[in-house]
């Protein structure tokens, strides 16, 4: 019997890592993702810390990998919905939604122009609208659009199919269920951010000038919504002040338990792109313990370096907002002073904890602890965010070591 | 190649500003046996034409006339036949505009010097990159996967037997390799063997577990598959991944042994705690470090050193001689959860024992929160940030130390019976190069100088990143890391070095550039032994001879092409990449004749990421100047310096590198290219002064991937700069 391919689940930095490097040691790979588009959460950041370079670079190579290599299989808009069978032979049903563009698709864009609907952009966060057909992101994998059908205005079908000259708009298109045998899976679903709007006293929701770290994220991309201006929602000035409140969800029994381990590098790291757009802007950060483990202690000197930070040890105990200017006013307790500060920003970023995607799902067949995060068994083993948080470089440590536990998975078949 | 045939696209806007019968006569004349032009040619049909015609006509190569390199790689992709893309789409049609005063978009029929339309620009663009893309494929030649006359070793030496060495030992063999661990102590095990026991490396992540190695030494010992050399170091590693000597030290003899690839996991030592005086280490018999008390914890013997008297109080100084420019920049990350767990010793063996630990940042990364919390709730543990300002004997053997800036906000006095300093690790590697590598740049890894010493790879995207093809560090070597981290991290490292022997079996390079099979050739006769290449490879793949030519070791070789691009004799080419390809690209430009009025620019492009930025600009409808022809390399290291002097003569006015950026936090994944072609610049403004022609003309950028408007506008810049010099004199010789 041939050999089983192994499915690797999650198409950000951790499960393409996984993929290639399995197809590369000679195994056949398929690759699900649950978004239209490969590149997971770090597509949507506009740099990486500690090196501050673009992550597409990264993708772009790994892209490359991927369209290069006949052993890897690629599905988009899909999820794993049960597993049944066992290690060396699992039956995975996936459940895939319908694009409704086909792979007739040039990504020539001429849909996009006629297009009257808009819906709300999750690629960033809800800072702007997409049109109803859109490219997921400029680099997207595969690079072809996707239509969200109850986004659509009326006349919006006849004049997005007359204006694709290749047929590529197929509105009938079903969802399918496919199924697949599998030697061994591997977990990548990684991680998403925690709901802010359960943080009452930050103010999430209720202030637009309340943003996330992820929104900062967006804000400071060149192709975000406001082309890598940061601007405050409220009325799209640059701020001068800002804070950045640090374990917004993390290390806290209410929420996560856990220490989400890139939120305060990533605040280190914003606090560089506030510098970059005006060196004068503030940026004041309230933690509890700033972990910038290994390596990551000479990021931290370079932030201080090259950002004005005000580093104040206290948690944040609330947010409230001037009505006039849509300032926000930050009370927390400095605990090396012991005294209660009152800070006045032009713009909070809540540093959010991160949550397993799956976090609240129930997956037959697959075993998860009680904050979600996946528990790995003989066969289908967790890597990434989707086992315990971790940043870029230690996921793909982890990702590349998954690749060779499911390896050997096959070859004992 | 002989029989080319040439495939263009009318869909995509293509046909819409180019006139097809045009392009098609500019590749027959360029010599294409036979040329097509059909709409849609990344359609199912489409792609079913292609095939049929190449069977048909029995075609070689085939130059596909449509969008760029970067999209429908898989669509145009067949078997046994050549492929190269004429980038008519994005390069030509999407990025190419007539532009008014402001800004806005003309039409084509606008006039851009008396007599010249933008249209006719716009053709002349495209028929050049027909003519370029059916040039290119005249000069292409198959790639031959290279197969070494040896016969190549599976075998994966893995150096280290402590948990990280024993991980990837037993992880490799579990995939069916065989494996040889060097350990230089006489047990395996390393530190954590030492240990009295570690926090549980997997959920729920809070409970001390007795030291994993127990069990992972009596799987290596109990696996036949595993070589176990103890008390043995390897004094010399020669040859290349799949085909290395190995000299292995054991007591008084010495062994050679064939392997294939290496795991360096050769650990780490502790700081040297005598340079911590200032804590009372080596002055203060109760001062002891992390190392010491867990070897007291382990022996039972949690007694003060001075006098054997119970320990009834200890206090924990964490970043004892770390993040500190004094001692070690950086933080080890695993001392915080180590004093954590040397307090629960405490606790655990004399409840009316107390703790103290005084930290600046408590850093118990992501899940191993749970076990800080575990133990924030023990009164018995008192935890705060502190600076300690003095420490001191005090009364009764008892140690004294005066602790500033609490969260007590007062300053503290404490007197404990054993202060422990947590002490950090320096990897072995910053003390000696370990690996002892015959190779002509060096014994060691050359990244060490970047962190401090680590094996650390410098890409956030590729961990395991090496400048020594073959070899993976794992463990504390690599980076600062918990327990934890080095299982996962050996275990990534041993997938690496197998998949390193895959790829050299099937002949092909190791990342970045997997899918290729082509490698550099030397055509050593017209060598003058100028030693650029053996000095400039990135990654240590050429030795010399007693003479100075190169020796090549082809599974070294990551097919970057510096060496190529280093040679100023032309020596080196590849099959499918070649001087005399780009210089017969360039040739098969159309070269106006001088008082055209319009330049000619020539820009050469790295395809990781200034290309897909000039991709993204066309997506975006952004405006390139119609002047410039873009080739795209795979690196701007492999530029050598006869493209330029190939483009000056055949009269391009102006020549534009575009590469990533270099410096500390480079994004070149060949290490260097943009920076080395950087400097090789200084030889292009000597050459450049001799033939009287402006330095300026050739020039070097460097933008990041998403940075694709100013990639557009140093296009725009260069092309605005050149204006302001004449025409090339050599136009039309």
């Amino acid at each position: 019997m041939a050999q089983l391919p192994i499915l690797v689940v999650g198409g950000g930095i951790s499960g393409i890592t996984a993929a290639v490097e399995a197809a590369e040691t000679g195994y056949e790979v398929i690759l699900i993702e649950k978004e239209p588009s490969l590149g997971g959460r770090v597509a949507q950041l506009r740099y990486y810390f500690p090196k501050l370079c673009p992550p597409t670079c990264g993708l772009e190579i790994n892209y490359r990998r991927i369209k290069t290599n006949p052993r890897i299989k690629v599905y988009t808009m899909a999820e794993v919905t049960e597993i049944s069978g066992g290690a060396g032979n699992y039956k995975v049903k996936v459940k895939i939604r319908p694009r409704y563009v086909n792979d007739n698709c040039t990504a020539c864009g001429e849909c996009e122009k006629v297009c009257q609907g808009e819906r709300v952009s999750e690629f960033d966060f809800g800072l702007r609208k997409t049109k109803a057909i859109y490219l997921p992101y400029p680099m997207a994998f595969p690079m072809k659009y996707v239509l969200d059908k109850d986004a659509l205005a009326p006349g919006d079908l006849e004049r997005i199919m007359a204006a694709c000259k290749y047929k590529a708009i197929d509105p009938d298109m079903k969802e399918e269920i496919k199924e697949f045998e599998v030697g061994a899976i591997i977990w990548a679903t990684g991680w998403k951010p925690y709901d802010a709007t359960k943080l009452d006293n930050l103010g999430y929701g209720k202030f637009a000038n309340v943003i996330t770290n992820m929104q900062m994220e967006r804000l400071a991309s060149p192709w975000g919504p406001t082309g890598g201006k940061i601007l405050r929602p409220s009325d799209n000035t640059p701020p001068k002040r800002v804070a950045f409140v640090q374990c917004a969800g993390s290390r806290d029994e209410n929420h996560l338990p856990y220490c989400s381990y890139i939120c305060c590098l990533a605040s280190l790291k914003q606090s560089i792109y506030l510098a970059e757009q005006d060196p004068e802007a503030e940026a004041l950060i309230f933690y509890i313990d700033l972990r910038t483990p290994g390596r990551y202690e000479k990021f931290l000197k370079r932030a201080q370096e090259e950002a004005k930070i005000k580093f104040i040890k206290g948690k944040v105990a609330k947010i409230e907002e001037d009505p006039e200017t849509k300032d926000l006013i930050v009370t927390a307790e400095d605990t090396l002073s012991g005294k209660k500060v009152n800070e006045r920003v032009n713009m909070v970023v809540l540093a959010l904890g991160m949550q397993p995607s799956i976090a609240g799902l129930q997956i037959p067949g697959l075993s998860v602890d009680e904050n979600g995060f996946v528990t790995s068994e003989e066969g289908i083993i967790g890597c990434g965010c989707a086992k315990m948080p971790l940043d870029v470089m230690t996921s793909n440590e982890t990702a590349t070591g998954a690749a060779l536990k499911a390896i050997q998975t096959i070859i004992r078949g | 190649m002989q029989k080319i045939g040439v495939f263009i696209c009318t869909s995509c806007n293509i046909a819409d500003r180019l006139d097809i019968a045009e392009l098609e006569n500019a590749a027959r004349e360029q010599g294409a046996a036979v040329v097509y032009s059909r709409e849609f040619l990344c359609s199912k049909e489409g792609r079913a034409f292609i095939e049929e015609k190449i069977k048909e006509d029995g075609l070689e190569a085939v130059s596909i006339c449509a969008c760029s390199q970067r999209v429908n790689y898989d669509v145009f992709n067949f078997d046994n036949v050549a492929v190269d893309r004429a980038n008519l789409r994005e390069g030509v049609v999407w990025s190419r505009f007539p532009i008014g005063e402001n800004g806005e978009i003309l039409d084509d029929s606008t006039e851009v010097v008396e007599g010249v339309t933008f249209k006719d620009e716009l053709m002349s663009l495209a028929k050049d990159y027909v003519r370029m893309s059916v040039a290119k494929l005249q000069s292409y030649n198959f790639p031959q996967p290279y197969k070494p006359e040896e016969e190549i070793s599976k075998t994966i030496l893995v150096i280290g037997g402590g948990v990280a060495g024993l991980t990837a030992a037993l992880e490799a063999a579990k995939a069916g390799y065989d494996v040889v661990l060097v350990e230089k102590e006489k047990e395996l095990g390393g530190f954590v063997a030492k240990m009295k026991a570690h926090c549980e490396v997997k959920p729920p992540y809070q409970n001390l577990v007795p030291p994993i190695v127990n069990d992972l030494i009596s799987q290596v010992e109990s696996n036949d598959k595993i070589k176990v050399y103890k008390g043995a170091t390897v004094t010399n590693i020669s040859g290349a991944p799949g085909l290395y000597q190995v000299k292995i030290k054991q007591g008084g003899k010495e062994e050679e042994v064939k392997i294939g690839a290496i795991v360096l996991a050769a650990g780490f030592k502790p700081y040297d705690a005598s340079k911590l005086e200032h804590l009372g280490f080596g002055k203060i018999k109760n001062v002891v470090t992390n190392v010491q008390f867990e070897e007291m914890a382990k022996s039972g013997k949690l007694v003060r050193p001075s006098d054997g008297a119970p320990i009834k109080s200890v206090l924990f100084i964490q970043c004892a001689g770390q993040r500190d420019e004094n001692h070690l920049p950086y933080c080890s990350g695993f001392c915080c959860l180590a004093s954590l767990k040397q307090a629960k010793y405490i606790r655990e063996a004399d409840p009316e024992a107390k703790a103290f630990i005084i930290y600046d940042h408590m850093r118990t990364m992501g899940i191993f929160e749970n076990f800080y919390k575990s133990l924030q709730d023990d009164p018995g543990v008192f935890l705060t940030k502190g600076k300690v300002v003095e420490v001191s004997e005090g009364e009764n053997g008892k140690v004294k130390v005066i602790v500033d800036e609490t969260l007590l906000g007062e300053k503290l006095e404490i007197e404990v019976d054993v202060v422990v300093l947590a002490i950090g690790m320096v990897p072995v590697t910053a003390e000696e190069p370990v690996l002892n590598l015959e190779y002509r740049q060096g014994p060691g890894l050359p990244e060490l100088e970047l962190f401090y010493g680590y094996a650390d790879s410098n890409f956030v995207c590729f961990p395991y990143e090496t400048r020594r093809t073959g070899i993976y560090a794992a463990g504390a070597v690599h980076q600062p890391m918990t327990i934890q981290q080095a299982i996962e991290d050996a275990r990534g490292a041993a997938l690496k070095a197998i998949q390193c022997l895959v790829a050299i079996e099937e002949g092909r390079a190791v990342h970045p550039r997997t899918w290729d099979f082509a490698y550099p050739e030397f055509d050593l006769k017209m060598c003058t032994q100028c030693k650029r290449c053996t000095e400039e490879c990135p990654f240590g793949a050429l030795n010399e001879d007693e003479k100075g030519f190169p020796i090549q070791f082809v599974t070294r070789c990551r097919r970057c092409g510096t060496c190529f691009g280093a040679c100023p004799q032309r020596i080196i080419s590849f099959k499918d990449y070649s001087v005399d390809m780009i210089g017969n690209m360039v040739k098969a430009t159309e070269m106006p004749e001088q008082g055209y009025g319009q330049y000619r620019l020539m820009a050469f492009v790295c395809e990781n990421d200034a290309l897909p930025a000039l991709d993204m600009a066309a997506y975006q409808k952004k405006s390139i100047p119609v002047s410039f022809r873009i080739i795209p390399v795979r690196c701007l290291g492999a530029v050598n310096v006869a493209f330029i002097k190939d483009s000056m003569s055949k009269g391009y006015d102006g020549i534009l590198l575009l590469g990533c950026k270099y410096g500390e936090n480079y994004q070149c994944h060949f290490i260097k290219g943009s920076e080395l072609a950087n400097r090789r610049m200084e030889n292009v403004a000597e050459t450049l002064q001799q033939l009287a022609l402006e330095q300026e003309r050739v020039t070097l950028h460097t933008v990041a991937i998403d940075e694709v408007d100013e990639a557009v506008n140093k296009m725009r810049e260069f092309e605005e700069e050149i204006k302001g010099f004449d025409e090339n004199p050599f136009k039309g010789w």
